[in-house]
């Protein structure tokens, strides 16, 4: 093989989109100005569950500076629920009831936020002032937003046809788990509530729609982690053939899941109106109604139980639970099947019955983010184990090793389908090392046998938690990627996934820096244009290193043999006598006998001559990679926590993540992603929690009650990796996106046990998210803990 | 509702600039889509999140909590003004890209312009002050330790 | 003065505006002009000439109070809760008087002004006047300020000689409202006998609460564990909390105790240490 000088992969190379972004000179959606650009705002249901009496819009027509007020009636046969995004898996004996969102609400409101009507004005201002001009009459209807009373015949419907707000049931399994229940040696049953909130990236969503009539043609900007499949959409609702379309996902400020629900009201509304007004019009999400416009997660109970023997070995998991969908359910099943696929974790759990029920409820959209509901599996088996761990006098740590998935099990066929409609099939691991440096790094035994009783004896309250988690991650379909050499000897590369930060535009430059032996510098990435890059599906599910590196990394692979053809050729050499660096290529021992990529490429496409038929011109070449399944990255996240018992706030005092997500490309970014998703873990654990009354009303719409955390409560984390390559994928890299954000919850409700010794007090934390006012409450009165 | 305007003059990164106001035009909008001076990003609208913080007669203030009919005669300092082209950037700007203090890049110019200031103020600061002075600034991507990082770097290059 | 007789409710002062601002943002209030006042600047700044009393212009930027070594010298127990208002950015722009004109139970200041038993002055086209600050905090949300009136100027009490004071709040996060905060003041005479005491709480009520009957519990006591815990028993008893989404009454009133046990016992290590 020949060599490379220049070693990219797996450095930590600083990143190439940076010196935009630090200037303030990358374009986000809203920085778009186009002359007669018109602005919307959108009018918005302010009770969660009522029927449509009348609108009337014809007072905010009137208003100076309004261009257009349109309703539902307006859109005409352009009105439509949206498609369904994801369809069921193919799992036996499925119920699913498809109901998805509508551009503006006609008939029905089926959650606060819901669009009624959208102004069109000259400013934003203009647009904002005229909403209060229009008169809609509602006629409330009671709320769903109980899981089990919306399943009763007595509660009122989301949807008139559904009958009690069933909107999927599934059941999944493998082996027999009545069976072994009936010789297991001990069996543990909890009720569990997880709860995860909304993803509020600092960017709230936007579009800006440009419809030239006379180019025919439409551009779109759009926060979307999806261009893709935003363009294919859009292109036919609007009658117009994809190459009319150009979406651009520009610098996005933080996607984290909810940006690639595709057919937003507002997008389907937004390029409507540009179309028919014949000028750009754009819209840009208010903080406020990001948190109803926005898709979210919210909550599952779990009624959960674990059939053991004496010596902590998991027989079976039998799981039924309830699943939160919202409103209208587009992304299908998602985010409960990740639930349901996910409790398995890494541990050898031969037999499992999980039935779940999704249930419609008058509350926004339930649809991934981070974690895509991964967590509320983890929650439930971590929590499983640790009360396990105490009823039986085995250690907490001692009682996941003894369940691990041993290394020489891989792949490990769990059976159950997954969210990529394949069986949940773990390609490789290797977990008990994981937990052993994650136990190394927090001084585990050292922890327990002498730092927790001394510091107990001068009354402080301290405790330490493990949890353990895997990932599925690096899905199909496929993605795709085009390298080409320039004339300038600059390396092009366009891929359709779109970039909220992740990244990209380093990492994929490091594959093909590392095939073509230039300068990450010199690979110019475009990312999330339709126009230069056809084909994709999105960034999403933690696939995006995985997926498109692995596409990029075939082009580039192309591009050199290419390249090493071409130069072959030229020096009338063989191929094995060449090699590649520093933007040239060298005839090996033999100096100045080089060329530039750069001349390569010009040679490669002549103005005269021919080229030889079977043949392309350039040094270019587009690849695709579809991965047969999933990479499965796995981790262990341990902490240490001081709980004051009078205030009972905490302090994180150390924080430990151990994580395998095979071959690392950039160390760097990959730390990034981890602090990420822990980050977004606190505030799922102990901060953030929407909280919606009993009419789905959410009461605390606005970032002074919704607690991101900050970097107070963020604490310090210690990061270590282990190495499993994947076999699915030439690089043998697994994702890494989510994984920070999975096991959080778990690892707080098990280390503050510990702190305040709370399992002697027979008080155990089975939800999520928990804070002092609900510690509190559990502590206090134990009997009301529902 | 009354659209009277108000004339300003305002320096922003040193250039004066002349324009007509509408009273109730927020400060950040008006340097985003007046100015065109769009590094300055808009959050939150509630003086939160942080990402709209500027640099106003010396001190770091929330934009979005500001109207520009208020800035006459005063001083502002944007990102954009803070480096003289992408070639030169300030220590700041260059250790947070040493340090990947940023990812999606929309919480950073806020957080620049807040401990820009933060460290003419406090010079040599120890970790726990640095959190303490970038409580005001979410970010969603990086859990902040590399922003922390970056800031300490920026410190000890700062004194030298 | 002129435009607000004018105006009346209509018609808002802007002074920081990190209170209003993002009221107007959420389209909550929408007051039909703004008169700014920020351009006044006679009416920002510490005066610290008399020997009794401090007296601060409404118009003063917390930052500025962070600052001034007068404030750290002489109201020790602002000087502790300054750095659990908001944050800094917040700070640089806003100001005493148009926090305590806006008088949320949850904010710190009120209760600090409260404990210390301040005065404030309004003035109107009408004329002026001081008003105690037990007078001052209406309600929730609402003041003793009549619509053409605005708040120009605080005085403050000057800590007297063997005095130490305490703040503490417990918050979910730095910067946030506070669920439950305490101030509070102790001043010894010559035997180390408690002569005076004030503790006040934020978030307790509808409005800042003074501890009338808590405060006098600790005249003539050593200030030792059980006349704290004395007082700490009063003022669970007294208060009316009215809970949030963050945290229940229940809770709320547990912290009090928490808190006022605490801040006692800290004020009082501190009086004892100091002289």
């Amino acid at each position: 093989m020949n060599v490379v000088a220049t070693r990219n992969f797996g450095a930590p190379i600083t990143r190439n989109e940076d010196a935009r972004l630090l200037t303030g000179q990358a374009l986000f959606v809203d920085d778009v100005e186009l002359p007669g650009m018109l602005y919307a705002a959108f009018l918005r249901s302010n009770v969660a569950h009522a029927r449509i009496t009348s609108i009337d819009v014809s007072a905010a027509r009137a208003r100076a500076g309004v261009i257009a007020v349109y309703t539902a009636e307006d859109l005409g046969d352009y009105w439509a629920p949206g498609p369904l995004l994801v369809p069921p898996p193919p799992i036996k004996d499925i119920t699913f009831n498809q109901r998805t969102q509508v551009p503006l609400a006609k008939g029905k409101i089926r959650h606060v936020g819901e669009p009624l009507a959208v102004v069109l004005a000259e400013s934003r201002y203009l647009a904002e002032d005229a909403l209060a001009d229009i008169a809609v009459e509602l006629e409330p209807v009671p709320a769903v937003t109980d899981l089990e009373n919306a399943l009763t015949d007595e509660s009122a419907r989301v949807h008139d046809d559904v009958r009690g707000n069933v909107a999927a049931r599934v059941r999944q399994g493998r082996g027999n788990y009545a069976a072994v229940r009936a010789r297991a040696d001990r069996v543990i049953a909890r009720r569990f509530h997880y709860d995860h909130g909304c993803s509020s990236p600092i960017e709230t969503r936007g579009i800006v729609a440009h419809w030239d009539a006379r180019a025919n043609h439409l551009t779109i900007w759009d926060t979307t982690q999806a261009p893709v499949f935003l363009r294919n959409g859009l292109a036919g609702m609007l009658g117009l053939s994809e190459r009319q379309v150009r979406v651009i996902a520009p610098f996005v400020g933080g996607g984290f899941g909810p940006k690639i629900m595709l057919f937003y009201p507002e997008e389907v509304v937004i390029p409507w109106a540009a179309k028919k007004l014949n000028r750009p019009v754009k819209w840009i999400e208010d903080r406020l109604e990001h948190f109803f416009a926005t898709t979210q997660e919210r909550g599952q109970t779990h009624d959960a139980e674990i059939a053991l023997t004496a010596d902590g070995r998991i027989l079976g998991i039998r799981d039924v639970f309830f699943h939160d969908t919202g409103a209208y359910n587009p992304y299908g099943l998602t985010v409960p099947i990740n639930s349901q696929c996910t409790l398995l974790g890494p541990y050898v759990i031969p037999n499992y019955d999980s039935a779940f029920t999704a249930i419609f409820t008058n509350k926004p959209i339930v649809t991934p983010y981070r974690g895509a509901g991964r967590q509320h599996g983890v929650f439930v088996i971590e929590r499983l184990l640790d009360i396990a761990a105490h009823e039986l006098k085995i250690d907490r740590a001692e009682i996941r090793r003894r369940n691990l998935i041993p290394p020489d099990a891989f792949p490990y066929n769990n059976e159950i389908i997954y969210q990529d409609f394949a069986p949940l099939s773990y390609d490789s691991g290797n977990y008990e090392p994981i937990l052993d440096k994650a136990l190394e790094l927090i001084g585990y035994q050292q922890f327990l046998a002498e730092e927790q009783p001394r510091l107990r004896a001068q009354g402080r309250h301290v405790g330490v938690g493990v949890a353990c988690y895997v990932e599925g991650t690096g899905i199909g379909p496929y993605e795709g990627a085009r390298v080409q050499v320039q004339a300038n000897g600059k390396v092009g590369l366009a891929t359709g996934i779109g970039t909220q930060g992740q990244g990209h535009f380093t990492v994929f430059a490091q594959i093909v820096a590392e095939q073509l032996g230039v300068s990450v510098r010199d690979v110019d990435v475009v990312t999330g244009d339709t126009d230069q890059f056809y084909w994709g599906a999105g960034t999403f599910a933690s696939r995006g290193a995985v997926v498109a590196g692995n596409a990029v990394n075939e082009a580039a692979k192309v591009v050199r043999q290419k390249i090493l053809k071409l130069a072959a050729e030229h020096f009338e050499c063989a191929e094995e006598d060449l090699e590649i660096a520093n933007g040239e290529v060298s005839v090996v021992g033999v100096p100045g006998q080089s060329v530039k990529l750069g001349a390569l490429a010009v040679k490669a496409n002549p103005m005269r001559g021919a080229v030889r038929p079977g043949t392309e011109p350039g040094l270019e070449s587009t690849q695709y990679f579809g991965p047969s399944g999933g990479a499965t990255a796995s981790g262990v996240h341990a902490m240490i926590v001081e709980v004051d018992p009078q205030t009972l706030t905490l302090e994180v005092l150390k924080y430990v993540v151990v994580h395998d997500c095979g071959t690392v490309i950039n160390p760097l970014i990959l730390a990034g992603q981890i602090h990420g998703g822990v980050a977004q873990g606190v505030g799922n654990a102990y901060y953030e929690q929407l909280v919606f009354d009993e009419e789905g009303q959410l009461l605390n719409a606005s970032l002074a009650d919704y607690l991101l955390p900050t970097a107070l409560e963020v604490p310090h984390m210690e990061i270590a990796h282990t190495v499993t390559t994947s076999p699915l994928n030439p690089l043998g890299i697994k994702g890494a996106g989510e994984a920070g954000a999975i096991p959080v919850g778990p690892l707080f409700a098990q280390a503050i046990e510990d702190a305040l010794g709370l399992s002697d007090r027979k008080i155990e934390l089975n939800e999520i998210p928990l804070s002092p006012a609900r510690l509190f409450e559990l502590i206090n009165k134990p009997s009301d803990a529902e | 509702m009354s659209t009277e305007t108000h004339d300003i003059t305002v320096t922003v990164n040193g250039t004066p600039y002349r324009r007509q106001v509408e009273g109730r035009l927020l400060l950040s909008d008006f340097l985003r889509h007046d100015l065109l001076l769009a590094g300055t990003h808009v959050g939150c609208e509630h003086g939160v999140c942080g990402a709209c913080t500027i640099i106003f007669d010396g001190a770091a203030v929330r934009s979005c909590l500001m109207f520009a009919a208020q800035v006459d005669g005063h001083e502002i300092m944007t990102v954009e003004g803070l480096a003289p082209d992408r070639e030169h950037l300030h220590s700041l700007q260059q250790a947070m890209h040493e340090c990947h203090g940023l990812q999606c890049g929309y919480c950073t110019p806020g957080i620049l312009m807040t401990m820009k200031v933060f460290l003419e103020e406090t010079p040599a600061p120890d970790e726990a002050q640095i959190r303490e002075a970038l409580s005001g600034n979410l970010c969603r991507c990086t859990g902040y330790q590399h922003i922390v990082e970056a800031v300490q770097l920026a410190a000890e290059r700062q004194q030298k | 003065m002129q435009l607000k007789a004018e105006h009346g409710d209509e018609a808002r002062f802007l002074a920081g505006g990190q209170s209003l601002v993002p009221t107007m943002n959420f389209r909550l209030t929408q007051p039909a002009a703004l008169i700014d006042i920020n351009p006044i600047t006679d009416l920002a700044g510490v005066d610290n000439g008399a020997s009794e009393h401090l007296r601060i212009g409404a118009l003063t930027r917390y930052r500025a109070l962070e600052r001034d070594p007068a404030i750290a010298r002489h109201v020790p127990l602002m000087e502790e809760a300054l750095p659990h208002i908001a944050h800094p950015q917040i700070r640089n722009r806003g100001t005493i008087g148009g926090n305590l004109a806006h008088a949320d139970p949850a904010s710190e200041m009120p209760a600090i002004v409260l404990t210390l038993g301040g005065k404030l002055h309004a003035q109107s086209v009408r004329g002026e006047r001081w008003i105690d600050a037990a007078d001052f905090f209406t309600g929730a949300l609402t003041t003793a300020l009549e619509s053409d009136e605005m708040l120009t100027e605080i005085e403050l009490p000057v800590a007297p000689p063997r005095s130490a004071a305490c703040f503490m709040e417990v918050s979910r996060r730095r910067g946030d409202f506070a669920m439950i905060g305490v101030a509070c003041v102790v001043q010894i005479d010559e035997s180390g006998r408690c002569s005076a005491a004030r503790i006040g709480l934020c978030n307790a009520g509808d409005g800042p609460v003074f501890a009338a009957e808590a405060s006098d519990s600790l005249v003539g006591t050593m200030i030792d564990r059980p006349a704290i815990e004395a007082a700490v028993a009063l003022i669970q008893r007294a208060i009316d909390p009215g809970g949030s989404i963050h945290v229940s009454k229940e809770f709320q009133r547990h912290l009090a105790g928490v808190l006022t046990g605490r801040a006692l016992t800290k004020a009082n290590e501190r009086v004892r240490r100091e002289h």
